[in-house]
């Protein structure tokens, strides 16, 4: 326990005592009517770490107490996604909350310590360390998921997502105990030196599948995703909104530090498992979406066959594999956030509604809006030249030169169908029929993330805003 | 003479109790949090066991953790039990289908 070992969980520190912290304000001073400054101050506090953990903390990787946890530049890419990216969904949606009368001063304490579980999830360097992360986000989730406390819809969400999430911790701590039965050790180096290169001890195949079973649930891959369509239509927009981007780039990223750290000299073994992961996501994604008639719960389909996609990468087991993923959950993210400033603005008479019918003939009130989601759909389909075309090309370029031809040319026939949807939405919005029109309200902060979220995946094109460097950096720092 | 396997066996039978409690269970809520505190304490012995067998402490610290977060998860479960109740006056299994599809 030395000045060294904390600095290497520094930011963490920060986040959690600034959470506790509000907590204490939000109690003794003006409870709800505090929310809005909390909700900005919050992601002042992100975006003020994100730059520490960008600018500051830099070089090589650093273990902290023990091997237990470590900081290097594949964490560090991890956290300033997740931290950037949540702090944009807090300001994008305090219109919203505001408006819904939501805005209860524990909503932003509740994503600071959710946020703080997924900086400690992609940090993780031993199964602990892995369990306290993954527990910290999700309990801190079950709780936002049913906010909306007098909705049966929303608590029914939250209950659902209770039991199945706790099933999945308990899959996934199951096969913690076999791994460290067998490999004699919760350390990630440990397990990857007993695992060997050749073919591990079945125990700890056995343990691995079931920590792939229970981490593939928090991703919402197929076919562990029962829970994500319901969540996403139970919780309140906003909510589904942080659900879909943060969590997602935790998970995955933390499926690949696994894979990758603990498990890295047996990539035959695990290959097979996400790709057939990934191949059920991306179909059952493509054609669940297809009847949907809530544009939440197409989403939610929608995220399960992106997940698909972004496991392909990791499928590969290269390194060029774990930078498309990077590169592809940062492209995913940010199509996401402007869909979702987007869905959180339809309202038909005052109330917010999220029937894809309210899309009908939107084209003709609001043009541009109408533009930028067609921009956004085409990207989320993956047509180029959007910045979703690239994502998506990068994952399946890196099957197939992992030799794995077969699973790229799924991806492709998947991304077709898949399109069907998205275009299904353009056609409403130019096309439809003209009833149950909705209307669009964006407060200023709002619009400009999402009209910035639809430039962005048009001109992102150009150089993928140097994504590529730091992805490159931070999977040199994870195989390395 | 109980070896390791024998806990082994107990843990797995557990765990398994535990996921059919979960997926079997038509009867109500409450019944699905006992089995996942089940599979966790499964979980549990299969940990301290290895933790003996190998003489090793860091298994039991784990499950140190793990009954720790245990509580927490089970107070979170019982409060949005209630809110769940409050709003639909039921916690039959039956009940909890709002949305579907």
């Amino acid at each position: 326990m030395t000045s060294f070992d904390l600095a290497t969980v520094l930011p963490e520190v920060i986040l959690a005592a600034y959470a506790m912290l509000a907590l204490l304000v939000g109690v003794y001073t003006g409870k709800d009517r505090l929310t809005g400054v909390l909700t900005w101050a919050t992601a002042a506090v992100f975006v003020g770490v994100a730059a520490y953990i960008g600018f500051a903390m830099g070089g090589a990787a650093s273990a902290g107490f023990g091997g237990l946890i470590v900081d290097d530049a594949f964490a560090r890419f991890a956290k300033v996604a997740i931290l950037l990216s949540s702090a944009v969904v807090l300001v994008m949606a305090q219109d919203y909350m505001a408006r819904a009368e939501l805005d209860r001063f524990e909503y932003p304490i509740l994503i600071a310590l959710a946020v703080v579980g997924m900086m400690v999830m992609v940090s993780a360097a031993d199964l602990m360390t892995l369990y306290m992360g993954l527990e910290l986000q999700s309990l801190a989730l079950y709780v936002i998921t049913a906010l909306r406390r007098d909705s049966v819809k929303s608590t029914e969400a939250g209950l659902k997502y209770f039991v199945l999430g706790a099933l999945s911790s308990g899959l996934l701590l199951y096969g913690a105990s076999l791994v460290y039965g067998y490999a004699g050790s919760t350390n990630f180096a440990a397990i990857m030196a007993a695992a060997g290169t050749e073919s591990a001890p079945i125990g700890l195949l056995i343990g691995m599948v079931f920590v792939l079973a229970g981490m593939a649930f928090k991703v919402s891959a197929a076919p562990f995703h029962m829970w994500t369509p319901d969540v996403y239509e139970g919780a309140p927009t906003p909510i589904t909104a942080f659900l879909a981007t943060a969590p997602k780039i935790a998970a995955m990223a933390l499926i690949a530090r696994v894979v990758q750290d603990a498990f890295g000299g047996v990539i035959r073994d695990w290959s097979q498992v996400l790709a057939a992961l990934s191949v059920a996501s991306m179909f059952l994604g493509a054609i669940a979406a297809i009847g949907q008639r809530d544009i939440k719960r197409l989403m939610a389909y929608s995220s399960i066959a992106h997940m698909g996609f972004a496991l392909m990468g990791l499928a590969a087991g290269t390194a060029l594999g774990v930078q498309a993923m990077l590169v592809y959950m940062a492209i995913y993210v940010i199509m996401n956030i402007g869909t979702f400033a987007f869905i959180l603005s339809l309202q038909r008479g005052g109330q917010a509604v999220t029937d894809i019918a309210g899309l009908n003939q939107f084209a003709k009130s609001e043009p541009l809006k109408a533009l930028a989601v067609l921009v956004l759909m085409f990207s989320l389909a993956g047509v180029p030249p959007m910045l979703g075309f690239w994502g998506k090309f990068g994952v399946l370029l890196a099957a197939y030169e992992a030799g794995m031809a077969w699973l790229a040319l799924a991806g492709a026939v998947a991304s077709v169908i898949g399109s069907f949807y998205y275009l299904r939405i353009i056609y409403f919005m130019y096309f439809g029929a003209d009833v149950a029109p909705a209307t669009s309200r964006m407060s200023a902060v709002q619009w400009a993330v999402f009209i910035a979220a639809s430039i962005a995946v048009v001109a992102g094109t150009i150089n993928l805003f140097g994504l590529e460097g730091p992805a490159t950096a931070a999977v040199e720092a994870l195989l390395g | 003479m109980v070896g390791l396997e024998h806990y082994l066996i107990v843990a797995a039978a557990l765990f398994v109790i535990g996921i059919f409690g979960i997926f079997l269970n038509r009867k109500n809520v409450i019944v699905i949090l006992m089995s996942i505190e089940l599979m966790l304490l499964a979980v549990n012995i299969n940990l301290v066991a290895f933790s003996a067998h190998l003489g090793d402490l860091v298994g039991q610290v784990f499950t140190m953790f793990i009954l720790t977060v245990a509580a927490a998860e089970a107070a979170i479960g019982l409060a949005l039990l209630v809110v769940f109740f409050r709003n639909r006056g039921t916690i039959d299994v039956e009940d909890v289908n709002v949305m579907k599809g």
